[in-house]
């Protein structure tokens, strides 16, 4: 596949939150300010485009040749789990003050499911080295985007008059589909 | 069976809880693949909280949760095994969303929350109740999406290798009823579980209110 459609899809119409649901914890559960939504979202794009280097050479060098693909579930956790770790430690050292307001979601990533579910995808589709890459900033990103416009929604929805049986989650998910169905190529076909 | 139904109605993993949304949404395309799903979910979720209530007394609290989410990934892993060997095409159909259970915040969270410090017994009881409140919602999600959006209802069709026998069902008659194919999108998907949970909540919200 061309890499710019790739990439591109991989934001708007392959989005991983609206179009495949990996990652909707976070983005249902705790987007709901701007601010936060974002610190998540380059949180999340940290861990997924190292973790995901990581996992595909995992992979293809060690997993395959020695015959234990079946182990990659286990093995992806536990990359994600050390990056998770690594990253907090070095954001930790370089730059108190973007620890700071990263901190509290970076321990939370581990069980993301976007960000397992993102590696897991690099492998069932069998992508190169370059499309791996690009899939994985793409997503990424798409899930960056989507949490930030929801959260910003959101913070309108809260002033509204909502039926009371809609508050909270309901409405939210409400949202989410009108959503999903901006980004998906419902329309252009 | 207090315990059950507390699984069931009021700390229903999916209409209160809102855990384990991504299975819960991409999954529920099909009646089978919801009970299908369902079941896995279940089995894991209850031998999970029967290891973690029997180690909890060994596991230092810093390092609790990776314990866990490894002990949980290795049955994930097993359970992986187990369909690719016995069921093929449920395997295929559930592809990158059967390893995902691993990260499915509701076992974490039952094992965290509740078999970390409650006895073996009442854990594994938590479980069933837990496990059956999330199969429960997945049906009831996958059958109004399917009956609306395809106008079939699938109880038996890639386990049929191991069942012998398809079983797909039409639901109206033809052409009464034009399919809402919206409602098997991603789209419709978040649309009907807003919805329900609308239900939900205005129920038993609303009998809460009554008893007080």
């Amino acid at each position: 596949m061309n890499l710019i459609s790739l990439f591109v899809a991989s934001i708007l119409t392959e989005n991983i939150v609206l179009m495949k649901f990996l990652g909707i914890c976070p983005f249902v559960g705790t987007s709901s300010k701007e601010k936060s939504a974002f610190g998540m979202g380059i949180a999340v794009t940290l861990v997924i485009t190292l973790s995901a280097i990581m996992t595909y050479l995992l992979y293809y060098y060690i997993l395959v040749p020695t015959n234990t693909t079946y182990l990659k579930t286990l093995s992806f956790v536990l990359v994600v789990a050390c990056m998770v770790q690594l990253i907090e430690m070095l954001i930790h050292k370089w730059n108190p003050k973007l620890y700071q307001s990263l901190g509290i979601y970076l321990p939370l990533i581990t069980t993301n499911c976007a960000v397992l579910g993102v590696l897991l995808l690099n492998i069932t589709n069998h992508y190169s080295f370059l499309e791996m890459l690009i899939f994985s900033i793409g997503s990424s990103l798409g899930f960056t985007i989507v949490i930030y416009i929801f959260a910003t929604i959101r913070e309108i929805l809260e002033k509204r008059n909502v039926p009371n049986c809609f508050k909270g989650y309901p409405i939210a998910l409400i949202t989410a589909s009108i959503m999903a169905l901006l980004f998906s190529r419902y329309f252009i076909i | 069976m207090k315990i059950i139904k507390n699984g069931i109605l009021n700390e229903n993993p999916v209409f209160v809880l809102l855990l384990g949304l991504c299975s819960t949404l991409a999954i529920t395309t099909k009646f089978e693949n919801a009970y299908l799903m369902g079941i896995c979910v279940t089995l894991v979720l209850i031998v999970s909280n029967f290891v973690v209530s029997i180690i909890r007394k060994w596991i230092p609290s810093s390092v609790k949760t990776p314990v866990y989410i490894l002990i949980i990934a290795t049955l994930v892993t097993i359970m992986e095994l187990l369909l690719q060997y016995y069921a093929r095409d449920v395997y295929d159909i559930f592809g990158i969303y059967l390893p995902l259970i691993v990260v499915n915040c509701i076992i974490l969270g039952r094992a965290l929350a509740v078999a970390s410090k409650k006895t073996v017994g009442k854990s594994v009881l938590d479980g069933i109740g837990i496990g059956f409140g999330y199969t429960i919602a997945l049906m009831v999600i996958a059958c109004i999406r399917e009956v609306l959006g395809n106008n079939t209802i699938t109880f038996m069709d890639s386990i049929s290798s191991i069942t012998g026998y398809r079983a797909i069902y039409r639901v109206f008659p033809e052409n009464e009823l034009i399919p809402m194919s919206f409602l098997i999108s991603p789209a419709g998907a978040f649309l009907t579980l807003g919805i329900l949970m609308a239900i939900f909540n205005a129920i038993h919200k609303g009998g809460k209110h009554e008893s007080n």
